[in-house]
């Protein structure tokens, strides 16, 4: 198999840091990487250069570990090209540089306005448009034009205690049209009022307690606990706790777990994947028994089925890999306030940071940025960042309850050096419990 | 002169007045193989270049304004876009009387050997079989061995030049190589890993053994593993943790966090922050450390900062901006993402003053504890401007002064001020771990560690 996967992509983004303008970017880059696999093995290269020379360099050094396969040259007729057209209304390159300057301001000025004790703030906006091209030597030939906006607010507050961080992004697959939903500065104030709570809040607790996560806080809990873990290329190397659980009861019942790429405006939104497969919903866990893995090409291959539409990569410079896209939990049917309201006492965690899992072991963390006690039933004290810590397939047999409030949120996703948006969701649900490393006794 | 530096001075060259211009310019190349199985799973190679064009338009007292681009590729139509949208972008930045770019300041350059002359005559089926040796050996080390998920082998060099119209000049360039693997131990339903690895400037450089001891050991000696129970202790940390927990204490004492108030260390020079054994310093020119450079992101000289000594905070690490709004001079210290980035203030190569002590005393000094061999959720669980400390960890108890039980799923917490004041003992085995900070035992009192 021989593949060209072409990439044009532009970027731009400003930052407004300390009330200053501190430097508007552009960048662009485009370039071709080319892939060939021959048995087990894959042969890769990538070049700047488009030219028939650079990309025939490419070929060569990408086929170089293929030649015990025998060379020479055949002539592949390809599928014909459909034109594709970007999916956004408004193209964030067509918008005046002042507007989304605006933006930053009105958000820097709501977030100062929140409390005196909102000492700095600054604000990111960024755009970028992403045009690939994948043609294969199977004929396969898929186009995409993936148009992407984003805006995020960090606040710094300071008190007695010292000084408290908050945030708050969007991040959307559509163009400057995102600005009509996402109110810049209520972005704002909500990243200053986490930093201000912050301020006043007592070290997590520690142990083993009730955690309530609330709808939207995140949805990296299933990314980390299990996600990953779904990604073929863990499961084909005996790498991962799921290996061999197709069709096993690994959750809660109440635990229905979808990946769709096909979610238009999410971040991990796309129309072809990066090896030109379309997106697609994949159920991976339904009423809590796991139905199947996630795939790319290569892997896929192996098994003699298709990709699931999961093969992604960060640029033409990488190689594609099994990749999450939008990844969440179906709502459930109860009252996010009865779930708190059930809880005697434990952990309410409204919004959460980043995660990091071990496939092989299960045993993954993700961080809270906005939590707080829950006593007697009811939301009480805010609570200091922490990591909680637990393993995939014992913290989902613990999910017991599953509420109707189901939101989604942007992330970046890491793996092996490549880093790609995805999204996570869920809406509010408890787990019975799961280690919090707060410092409190 | 390098290609590329008259790439960067021809386009500096075409400056119009009243605008200043910088140009970085970098080219790189990369070969990574990894093995599966006893055969090649995958090679690549390739050929990276870009620039990445600042424009400053001067603005007399109101102060001057700021624009970059960035293009992948040094095709003379890119780099032009590149110069035409940064000097259209800093049209918009706010005037700032701070923002300048360097100027040379006297400092000279280290003399730093970073090229390996025989990094481009290592033939690629060599650098394939140390890949594919380095698989087999893991495999064949310990029968509990019964996976390994990636043995990889790497090598890289980069050409980076620099130039601007306020007289900067600079073109370095460096290799480096790698091999790394991924073991997965298992007995019975028990499943652990541990990872190994090995740098240098060259293949010639590195040491396979040492790869392959380190992931079968740290993968092996978890089976069995299981929680602690919750409970203050004193936390031994092996050199690799060590140099993640100075790498994020290293972002606090950057000049740029402390003048925009984002740096738990602001307003504290000449107050105790650490306790008296710790003396932190950031030395980009000691050639043995893995950030090794002998110009900054600005083209200044790096040169050798004391940022903490006898526990006492000295001072912090500045780029040419960073400085002048803390009305003092860059430190040599501008650190840059490659071209696509631009210069803000960071470590490069720090390193604790070695103490005298091996692990072994060490654990015999601290007697009852928990070793960690690595850490988790470092980027969602610790916070350089609040300095609030949570990762997950795993490792090993300590027991009258010895390893003892393995021990996962626990997370180890509290706050970077704390830890740093409450560093019983520093090691006197320094690594040149890759990143930005060198690593070494460190053993911290007083940690919250939560388990069941």
């Amino acid at each position: 198999m021989a593949e060209v996967f072409a990439e044009d992509r532009q970027s731009s983004g400003a930052v407004l840091d300390d009330r200053k303008v501190e430097e508007l970017s552009s960048g662009r880059e485009r370039g071709a990487g080319i892939r060939v696999v021959v048995g087990e093995t894959t042969g890769f290269a990538h070049t700047a250069d488009l030219s028939e020379q650079g990309l025939l360099a490419a070929a060569g050094a990408a086929s170089a570990v293929a030649r015990e396969g025998g060379g020479g040259s055949r002539t592949v007729g390809l599928a014909t090209r459909r034109p594709v057209s970007p999916r956004a209304e408004v193209l964030p390159q067509s918008v005046a540089k002042a507007a989304k300057l605006e933006l930053l301001s009105r958000a820097d000025e709501a977030a100062r306005a929140s409390g005196d004790a909102v000492t700095q703030v600054q604000a990111g906006y960024g755009d970028s448009r992403r045009r690939i091209l994948v043609a294969r030597s199977d004929g396969l030939l898929a186009e995409d034009d993936q148009v992407r906006t984003r805006f995020n607010v960090v606040c710094v507050a300071t008190g007695d205690t010292g000084m408290q961080t908050g945030y708050e992004s969007v991040a959307r697959t559509v163009g400057f049209e995102v600005f009509d939903e996402a109110d810049v500065e209520e972005l704002g104030r909500t990243a200053a009022r986490r930093a201000l709570s912050k301020l006043s809040a007592r070290p997590a607790p520690s142990g083993e307690v009730p955690v309530v996560l609330a709808g939207g806080s995140g949805g990296i809990l299933f990314h980390e606990a299990c996600g990953h873990g779904l990604e073929a290329d863990h499961i084909v190397k005996d790498a991962s706790v799921y290996v061999g659980q197709v069709g096993e009861l690994v959750a809660s019942p109440l635990v229905t777990l979808v990946d769709d790429g096909t979610v238009e405006g999410e971040w991990g939104n796309f129309a072809v994947d990066d090896e030109g497969r379309p997106a697609a919903r994949n159920v991976l866990i339904e009423n809590g028994v796991l139905t199947d893995y996630l795939w790319d090409w290569l892997r896929a291959r192996k098994e003699k089925r298709l990709s699931s539409g999961n093969g992604r990569r960060q640029s033409y410079q990488h190689l594609p890999m099994v990749r999450m896209t939008n990844t969440f939990l179906l709502a459930g049917e109860e009252d996010p306030d009865e779930i708190v309201a059930q809880t005697k006492s434990g952990v309410y965690v409204a919004k959460l940071g980043g995660g990091q899992v071990n496939t092989a072991t299960g045993d993954f963390v993700f961080g809270t940025t906005e939590a707080y006690l829950i006593e007697g039933g009811r939301i009480t004290e805010p609570l200091r960042d922490a990591n909680l810590i637990g393993n995939g397939p014992e913290v989902l047999r613990r999910i017991d309850a599953v509420a109707t409030d189901f939101a989604m949120t942007p992330g970046t996703c890491g793996k092996d050096g490549q880093s790609v948006p995805v999204g996570c969701g869920q809406a509010t649900l408890r787990i019975t419990g799961v280690t919090i490393g707060g410092t409190a006794a | 002169m390098s290609e590329l530096l008259e790439l960067a001075e021809s386009v500096v060259g075409r400056a119009r007045g009243g605008e200043e211009l910088e140009v970085y310019a970098a080219r790189g190349h990369d070969t990574e193989v990894r093995a599966y199985d006893g055969d090649i799973e995958s090679l690549a190679s390739a050929t990276s270049a870009g620039v990445g064009v600042r424009v400053l338009l001067a603005g007399g007292e109101e102060g001057n304004r700021l624009g970059f681009a960035w293009a992948g590729s040094l095709e003379p139509q890119l780099v032009e876009a590149a110069l035409v949208e940064a000097r259209d972008n800093a049209a918009y930045a706010t005037p700032d009387p701070h923002v300048v770019f360097a100027t040379p300041d006297g400092v000279a350059a280290a003399e730093l050997d970073l090229w390996h002359p025989g990094f481009a005559s290592t033939p690629t089926d060599e650098k394939v079989e140390m890949a594919i040796a380095l698989e087999r050996q893991v495999r064949g080390a310990d029968p509990r061995v019964r996976q390994v998920d990636s043995a990889d082998y790497g090598d890289g060099s980069v050409e980076v030049a620099l130039a601007s119209t306020t007289g900067i000049r600079a073109a370095t360039r460096r290799t480096s190589a790698f091999l790394s693997v991924s073991a997965i131990a298992g007995e019975g339903s028990d499943t652990q890993t541990g990872s190994g690895f090995t740098v240098g400037r060259a293949a010639s450089d590195l040491d396979p053994d040492k790869a392959a001891a380190e992931a079968v050991e740290r993968s092996v000696r978890m089976l069995g593993s299981g929680k602690a129970k919750s409970g203050r202790c004193t936390v031994v940390f092996d050199p690799r943790v060590a140099s993640t927990l100075l790498s994020v204490v290293s972002s606090a004492l950057s000049g740029e966090a402390v003048v925009k108030g984002r740096s738990f260390f602001a307003g504290r020079t000449g107050e105790p922050v650490a306790a008296p054994s710790v003396t932190l310093v950031d030395d980009p020119t000691d050639a043995r450390a893995y950030g090794a450079a002998a110009f900054d992101g600005e083209g200044l000289a790096c040169r050798r900062n004391v940022l903490i000594e006898g526990g006492v905070l000295r001072g912090f690490l500045y780029d040419t901006v960073a400085a002048r709004r803390a009305g003092t001079t860059s430190t040599g210290s501008a650190v840059r993402g490659g071209f696509a980035g631009t210069p803000g203030a960071g470590c490069r190569a720090v390193v604790l003053q070695p103490g005298t002590l091996t692990l072994k005393e060490i654990l015999a000094e601290v007697g009852e504890g928990l070793y960690v061999q690595s850490i988790t959720g470092v980027h969602s669980g610790v916070n350089a401007v609040s300095g609030d400390f949570s990762v997950g960890a795993e490792g090993l108890m300590v027991r009258e002064g010895e390893l003892a039980e393995p021990v996962r799923e626990v997370t180890v917490a509290s706050t970077l001020q704390k830890m740093l004041l409450a560093l019983l003992h520093v090691g006197g085995d320094v690594e040149w771990l890759p990143g930005i900070a060198a690593g070494q035992t460190l053993a911290v009192g007083e940690m919250q560690l939560s388990g069941n």
